[in-house]
């Protein structure tokens, strides 16, 4: 990590004598809002990682059953488990999490909104070190007796509960534990976004003069706060079930365990849109910026996202339909989680509205803009099916959930956060990316990614149920053309896979040899183009002043068609 | 702090007085035997305590008043949760489930002050 | 590195940045009691058996233990009073009673646990005394939590340094006071 930042060798404080800092109080250490940005970011891109090398091993076992995976060895139906148990574990909560939410949040918000760090740093910086040591501690759990827990990143009682089920009553443990130091990583990142978008706003920017982005990462802040204390408290008891013999979630002793899938999907519900939103402002700062047009529809975009705030809350048990729930409630959660599509869907819409009749560059950023909004309208609309109870009760636990799912949550954690990268690429380290390596990145993992998926969707139509180790045991899921598509998705995860290499290559050279970058070399309005790339310590050497919206292109009667907000009129 | 702190400090120690005179209602209530009259004063008085604590002692009203709509968003939140949860957790037996525990505990009469009973 | 940053110093939002995030604390709180008391709640109702172990908790320790919140919770209101006029070390006076009030609280609560286990009122001996000793439980820790930042707090404004400190403490404080009011007659006085 340390050679991929570049020092910020301008002082903006100018005469304030800065002396050196050594390299532990820089990189490691660091209060800067922009350092912590990079530790969550490379944090979250090598757990990444980790989760892709995961999948790489499972893909291999259920392509070419009971083969010695190079680089894994054989997997083992209880490795099977851990694998897929901790993939779906590690992507979600230490790659999505930190990259979009936390890594973008603490680069963008105070640059995006015209200060010189977050409100509370020195929080920021204990909230990196709780989230890296929760990292830490689910890793560990490979390592401690009995394997790393196995019981789905979901954690249903008993088998979550009782090491009788699980066989790994360290794994379990540790893996609550991982998850709720986690959560109050991310909570106190949190809290310190909300309150620094609330509070330290540039002199002049209004309420509606704030970048969609900020407002989305501070949205989705607030939707995991008011949603993780359930499962908080969940975990707490579920740590007890494990550790000190309590019975809240077994029913043969006075408890209930349908109570912790409430409790869990009360949070992962609403987690869902808690990273979908900072993916969704990104691309809402990418798309106008590409276009040269306004953002079509500012505030009826805020709007829908408040109401998709609220009814995230409201949606949740669609995911127990079949768990033995009340079917009267099946009933409400159909109606909701229908409902729920609609803002999601005027999104869509507001974004093609941005792009009719703009001038339209396709750079690597923009192609990977529009591929979020194409892709994830394929995992939305999958949705629909199985929001509505009476399809669930044959699609649940098929593959066709787990390809609905990866629909949605692909082009939240990995499109979005390429979008995203790669257009912050000049600001962050002060170069320029490679764009024809970028192209070649950009197709060689969305060409791939359809073609694991779109298979998925049939075989889980045909019937082929989660989670299971090797097909052969069940003679009706290993007929010879399901077991083909399987080799061909493998085939094309593995294609995915080496094309990331492009990435890290375009990546390290661009660092190196990449062409200086501009204060703003998108042509951009947002306030983070206004300062040096990469900012000094202190963002600006004087704080800006807001004048107008972020989304001014094109202006009629003006020779530029952009028009940065802090340029006075 | 800033000027709209200057007035909002009240007797502080009345409010206590309040609070210790609900408190000990509170306490008596169930000594009445009455199981209404236990639930009012158990919870009702709960209230009415919590609310006298924001009001006059974290001035949740000098407070921005978005700060009254986050905290009484989080509570229905709340109240959303039990609503849809309980139907759930309390019932006995739903489609293709049972608690044998609970339909058992239901049966037996409890013994009171029966000491520990480990199931 | 150390020096503030200026974000800290602005207020758009129009109120101070700390007392903001202390509520935004307390928001969060909100749902972590709210989830574990809806639980305990929804139970309860379900079992009726249950007031018969309820019956088993000791009411006076409970008043006792509230009175003494109560208290605690005076004694930091009178704190911040104290800071907003400028008397660090009155305020700090005050914080320390409140101090001892916590304490005083952990140390009743220590006794009442260890007679309640001693009877055989474990934490696994039913279910009514899992979600006893976890709600209590983590109502302790916040208590205890609370009366570490508080002796933090109180050292420095006996220096008249951050006095601002004292209010925000003080709202986390009567924060843990509330969550005590709702606990008190769920787990001792429904019987």
């Amino acid at each position: 990590m340390a050679e991929a930042v570049p020092a910020g060798s301008q002082d903006p404080h100018g005469g304030h004598g800065h002396h050196e800092q050594s390299f532990w109080s820089k990189y490691v250490f660091s209060t800067d809002h922009k350092m912590i940005a990079m530790q969550y970011m490379f944090t979250g891109m090598a757990m990444g990682m980790i989760g892709a090398f995961m999948a790489y091993a499972f893909r291999m076992q259920l392509a070419f059953p009971g083969m010695e995976v190079p680089l894994y060895g054989l997997v083992s139906p209880a490795n099977y488990n851990s694998l897929v148990t901790n993939h779906g574990t590690i992507m979600i909560f230490w790659v999505a999490m930190p990259v979009l939410l936390a890594g973008f949040g603490n680069f963008l918000i105070p640059l995006m909104i015209g200060c010189d760090d977050m409100v509370f740093p020195r929080i920021n910086r204990l909230s990196y070190q709780i989230f890296l040591l929760s990292a830490i501690v689910l890793l560990a759990s490979f390592f401690v007796p009995g394997g790393a827990f196995g019981g789905a990143w979901t954690a249903y009682p008993p088998l979550s509960s009782e090491a009788q089920y699980s066989l790994t009553p360290m794994g379990s443990s540790f893996w609550v534990v991982a998850v709720a130091l986690e959560f109050v990583a991310f909570l106190m990142g949190g809290i310190n976004f909300v309150t620094t978008a609330m509070n330290s706003r540039a002199p002049g920017m209004k309420m509606y003069d704030i970048p969609i982005v900020v407002w989305m990462i501070v949205i989705a802040s607030i939707l995991f706060m008011a949603s993780v204390g359930p499962l908080i408290a969940g975990a707490i008891m579920l740590f007890f079930d494990q550790n000190l013999g309590t019975a809240f979630y077994d029913p043969s002793r006075g408890g209930d365990p349908i109570l912790w899938q409430h409790l869990f999907w009360f949070f992962g519900h609403p987690e869902v849109y808690v990273v979908l939103l900072p993916a969704l402002g990104v691309t809402a700062e990418i798309i106008p910026v590409f276009a040269r047009k306004k953002f079509f529809a500012y505030k009826t975009v805020l709007y829908t996202v408040f109401a998709t705030g609220v009814l995230s809350f409201t949606v949740w048990a669609h995911h127990q339909f079949i768990a033995g729930i009340d079917p009267r409630m099946a009933n409400i959660f159909t109606v909701t989680t229908l409902l729920i599509s609609v803002p999601i869907a005027e999104m869509c819409f507001v974004y093609i509205a941005t792009l009719w009749g703009g001038s339209i560059t396709l750079s690597t950023p923009m192609l990977w803009a529009l591929a979020f909004v194409a892709e994830f309208l394929i995992g939305g609309v999958t949705g629909i099916f199985l929001g509505a109870s009476g399809a669930d009760i044959y699609m649940h636990d098929t593959y066709f959930v787990l390809a609905h799912f990866h629909y949605t949550f692909y082009p939240i954690a990995i499109v979005g956060t390429f979008a995203g990268f790669t257009f912050w690429f000049p600001k962050m380290f002060g170069r320029m990316m490679d764009d024809r390596l970028g192209k070649i990145h950009f197709w060689g993992s969305i060409i791939p990614f359809n073609c694991i998926f779109i298979p998925l969707f049939v075989l889980g139509m045909a019937g082929q149920h989660r989670r299971i180790f090797d097909f052969n045991a069940y003679p009706d899921l290993a007929l010879p053309w399901m077991q083909h598509t399987r080799e061909f998705v493998t085939i094309a995860l593995l294609v995915m896979l080496a094309f990331q290499l492009v990435f890290f290559y375009n990546v390290w050279k661009s660092l190196r040899k990449g062409e200086k970058a501009s204060k703003n070399p998108w042509k951009s309005n947002t306030l983070e183009w206004t300062t040096e790339s990469p900012p000094g310590h202190g963002n600006w050497a004087e704080l800006p002043t807001v004048y107008r919206g972020p989304y001014e292109y094109s202006v009629p009667d003006r020779e530029e068609d952009y028009w940065p907000q802090n340029q006075p009129s | 702090m800033s000027d709209a702190h200057e007035s909002h400090h009240g007797n502080y120690w009345k409010i206590w007085a309040w609070l210790c005179a609900l408190l000990v209602v509170s306490v008596a209530g169930p000594f009445l035997e009455i199981q209404a009259v236990t639930l009012i004063t158990a919870f009702g008085i709960a209230v009415v305590k919590a609310y006298l604590v924001a009001v006059h002692f974290m001035h949740i009203n000098v407070a921005k008043r978005y700060i009254v709509y986050l905290a009484s968003t989080t509570l229905i939140f709340m109240l959303l949760f039990f609503a849809a949860v309980a139907p759930d957790v309390m019932q006995e037996d739903g489609s293709n489930w049972t608690k044998p525990a609970w339909i058992a505990e239901a049966q037996t009469p409890p013994t009171v002050h029966g000491g520990a009973n480990p199931h | 590195m150390s020096a503030t940053p200026i974000a800290t110093t602005r207020s758009s939002a129009g109120m101070p940045t700390g007392l903001l995030a202390v509520w935004w604390v307390i928001a969060s709180e909100i749902v972590i009691f709210g989830g574990l008391l809806a639980s305990y709640i929804m139970h309860r109702l379900a079992h009726d058996a249950w007031s018969a172990h309820a019956a088993n908790t000791n009411t006076w320790i409970g008043a006792f233990n509230t009175l003494v919140l109560l208290s605690s919770s005076l004694a930091a209101v009178l704190g911040h009073k104290a800071a907003e006029e400028g008397d660090g070390a009155k305020a700090a006076r005050q914080l320390w009673y409140t101090f001892a009030g916590g304490a005083t609280f952990l140390v009743v609560k220590g006794f009442e646990w260890a007679m309640e286990i001693s009877h055989g009122y474990t934490i696994s001996a039913n279910t009514f005394w899992s979600f006893y000793y976890t709600a209590a439980g983590l109502h302790a820790t916040h208590v205890l939590a609370g009366i570490i930042i508080m002796a933090v707090v109180a050292r420095k404004a006996a220096r008249n340094v951050d006095l601002h400190h004292v209010e925000l403490i003080g709202v986390y404080w009567h924060f843990v006071d509330v969550v005590w009011i709702f606990l008190f007659p769920l787990l001792y006085i429904a019987k």
